[in-house]
């Protein structure tokens, strides 16, 4: 039994999953710095931002509203922006009196917030389509070839195969509590809340002596097979002419987007 | 918990109908669609030892998930004639003690003792009888002064016989067992062989270790891709070779 809620490769015959992995990485980081410099209340400029992820999302064949119904995610997150209704700076729109405290949202301050919304809006949806095109491994392998540090990429590509394996394990756990967690009629059930924090918090310590334990296994079989300190990968990625091109017209695309919303 | 050494084992059939677990065409699938029991009825009789065998992925841990109401198919599934509904689960989780095939998942506690006290603490027991049941269940698997040590510590064989105790301790009617002898070397496998035999409970027993079935079980059921292919007397479907081999088994 396994979870799979952390694996969002959509397998799929695409140009955008064919394109080397190093590309979509760029792009998508290229995209995200796009949107973080378009100055507030630039919304040709965000619409140019959404058409060209439109199109990135049609590319991939995995249908126009792909990323869209993915993309509530990163909701909660747009909650910490709100304090930007209220900036100072603008002229005030109205007063909310909660009582304890007065809010004065101003013209400026909500055209930041929209702003800060679209950003993060639209760059989230790039960032799942990258995951959703691009293999963990090769999205690792990309990082390396972008002289990530190697401990780093290390670090991130074990996470990546060892979570499954520890949400796996806390499953199981939980699994072998719940068969366990009986009640007889007309008891209280349960027992006290402090017991049942007890028992969570040695689950927890479980967990982790467990995943310590795991981590000098996997150490030592890795030793056992001649590990040095980086893991050496073959190198199966080259850049295409393709891949050049695609790269060169997204940059160009990019640098339009900003120019719409610098100029305009 | 009487420890009584029978020296001849009744290898028949109780006769009943089920009167303490009933399956009625169940079905299940997995989220990522994979079908793992098409159309299982079984039914179990207060006193019945039942052996469980079939390849792996045949979908035994799946029907056994199924008995105290972890996983929820289609179809009917009724304990001591209670069917398997929000409602009635906490009591059905009493009634059936699960002991999963990987003693380390069952044992969540620092100690011994927590462990197999989680049980009787959970329903709400008096502590006097819960330090009895405790005391009595680690005697069962003869355990005693193991309460104090720390369970990460201990051997397969002993976090196994543990594993038994935290259900024991709830007195359940029915035990389910995941795999019970699997990694032990045979003087572990030995005494619980003898552990099982003792044990008055009704049993569904999931296994590999046909020799065990010959010894302990009176009947057996052979599952295969999520189907029941067998269900009758163990010595009888233990002489025939061909249906053992068409389902992967072997003696």
């Amino acid at each position: 039994m396994h979870y799979h809620a952390f694996d969002h490769y959509h397998a799929q015959e695409s140009r955008i999953h064919h394109l080397d992995p190093r590309v979509k990485v760029l792009l998508t980081i290229g995209f995200i710095l796009s949107n973080a410099l378009l100055p507030d209340g630039s919304w040709l400029a965000f619409a140019a931002a959404w058409l060209l992820l439109l199109w990135a999302n049609d590319q991939t064949r995995l249908g126009l509203g792909y990323t869209f119904r993915r993309s509530f995610v990163a909701l909660p997150f747009a909650i910490a922006a709100v304090s930007a209704i209220f900036s100072p700076l603008g002229q005030p729109l109205a007063e909310w009196n909660l009582g304890f405290i007065t809010l004065i949202p101003t013209d400026f301050g909500v055209v930041r917030f929209f702003s800060i919304l679209a950003r993060s809006w639209l760059s989230v949806q790039m960032a799942i389509l990258l995951v959703a095109t691009t293999q963990f491994p090769d999205l690792i392998h990309a990082f390396e070839h972008l002289k990530t540090p190697r401990t780093l990429t290390t670090i991130i590509a074990f996470l990546y195969r060892y979570l499954f394996v520890l949400t796996d394990e806390a499953y199981r756990l939980l699994r072998a509590r719940s068969a366990r967690s009986a009640g007889l009629p007309g008891k209280h059930r349960g027992g006290s809340l402090f017991w049942r924090a007890k028992v969570t918090g040695s689950m927890a310590g479980q967990l982790f002596l467990r995943s310590y334990e795991r981590s000098d296994r996997i150490y030592n079989a890795m030793l056992a097979r001649g590990y040095s300190g980086h893991i050496r990968t073959l190198n199966p990625h080259t850049m295409q002419r393709s891949d050049w091109l695609m790269l060169i017209l997204s940059v160009l695309l990019l640098l339009f987007i900003q120019i719409i919303g610098w100029y305009r | 918990m009487p420890v009584k050494h029978k020296t001849t084992y009744p290898l028949t059939l109780p006769d009943c109908e089920g009167d303490i677990l009933q399956i009625h065409e169940l079905n299940f699938a997995y989220p990522d669609g994979h079908i793992a029991l098409r159309d299982v009825s079984l039914n179990l009789c207060s006193g019945d030892k039942v052996a469980l065998v079939g390849p792996n992925g045949a979908g035994k841990s799946t029907l056994m998930l199924h008995i105290n109401g972890i996983l929820r198919g289609e179809g009917d599934v009724a304990v001591s004639g209670l069917p398997i509904s929000d409602e009635n689960l906490p009591v059905i989780r009493a009634l059936v003690g699960v002991v999963f095939q990987n003693p380390d998942d069952q044992l969540f506690s620092p100690t011994v003792f927590d462990d197999v006290a989680f049980g009787p603490l959970h329903m709400g027991l008096p502590e006097n009888e819960i330090h009895q049941r405790v005391d009595e269940a680690l005697a069962a698997v003869q355990m005693q002064g193991f309460g104090e040590r720390l369970s990460h510590h201990l051997s397969m064989g002993q976090k196994k016989r543990i594993a038994i105790a935290t259900v024991l301790s709830m007195q359940p009617q029915i035990l389910v067992l995941d795999e019970p002898s699997a990694g032990l070397d045979p003087r572990a496998r030995r005494a619980l062989i003898h552990l099982l035999r003792d044990l008055p409970q009704t049993m569904l027993i999931s296994t590999h270790d046909l020799r065990m079935v010959q010894e302990l079980f009176p009947r057996m059921v052979i599952m295969d891709e999520g189907h029941i292919v067998a269900d009758g007397k163990a010595t009888e479907l233990l002489t025939d070779a061909a249906l053992l081999e068409t389902h992967g088994l072997e003696i």
